[in-house]
């Protein structure tokens, strides 16, 4: 629920795009005690002009409670005033956005920290898979996951 | 119990979920990709590799060891690339 003074989170598994701004306002919108928003927006990359699209394969069920249970641990770490996750699934363009955060506080370093940690966690946790669509018209591979990303999920530990 | 499957696991075992009997003996997460490789070529090539497909019980990540007693569903799937 919004409004008031408690923790706000919301999460949205959708094949539809977001709007930042809307999200943003959402957020905000009534509360006095808010003092930082921070938004993270990921993109869908062309990769060089060689990818048509992005095709987002999920776990519905899982894909939610998984992200609920990241929340929750950013809650107990930060002491956030709102919590916003968007991820979308299904065919993507570049260009296009694919996931949102925003993590809100009365105070920018809290909010910095926890869109931060909420993304490494997303990354390595969350149940989505890309898939490459090139454009030559051909399915391309299945994205693999980053070492990358597992060493950023790691200095949460 | 019920199996799912994701990405590449999904596609190189050749379907989405199936419904399983499984054998007295078998416990854990482990036990149950063994057991699955028995089964025949598909799920020999997908988890031709134990260590790089990952499971979750019941819509929560789960490790190798973990028990499946009670469990619905069992979900394998390639690490995530999500994000």
């Amino acid at each position: 629920m919004r409004g008031g003074t408690a923790m706000a989170r919301m999460i949205s598994i959708q094949a539809e795009p977001f709007d930042v701004s809307a999200e943003t306002a959402a957020l905000t919108g009534g509360r006095a005690d808010i003092g930082a928003v921070v938004a993270f927006t990921g993109l869908c990359r062309d990769e060089g002009g060689r990818l048509a699209a992005l095709e987002l394969e999920h776990y519905p069920g899982m894909a939610e409670a998984e992200i609920d249970r990241i929340a929750e641990q950013a809650e107990k770490r930060w002491p956030l005033l709102g919590l916003t996750v968007i991820h979308r699934f299904g065919r993507i363009s570049p260009g296009e956005e694919i996931v949102l955060v925003l993590a809100a506080s009365a105070h920018r370093l809290v909010a910095f920290e926890a869109a931060s940690f909420m993304m490494d966690y997303l990354k390595t946790q969350a149940p989505f898979w890309k898939r490459e669509h090139l454009k030559d018209g051909t399915t391309g591979a299945w994205v693999e996951a980053k070492e990358a990303d597992d060493h950023a999920m790691a200095r949460w530990a | 119990m019920k199996l799912v499957y994701f990405a590449w696991v999904r596609e190189r075992v050749g379907k989405t979920d199936e419904d399983v009997e499984v054998p007295e003996g078998i416990g854990t997460v482990v036990d149950l990709v063994r057991w699955l490789k028995s089964r025949g070529d598909e799920y020999e090539y997908a988890f031709e590799n134990e260590g790089v497909v990952r499971a979750a019980i019941d819509h929560v990540h789960a490790k190798p060891e973990a028990s499946i007693a009670g469990a619905r569903e069992i979900a394998f799937f390639p690490p995530m690339t999500g994000g």
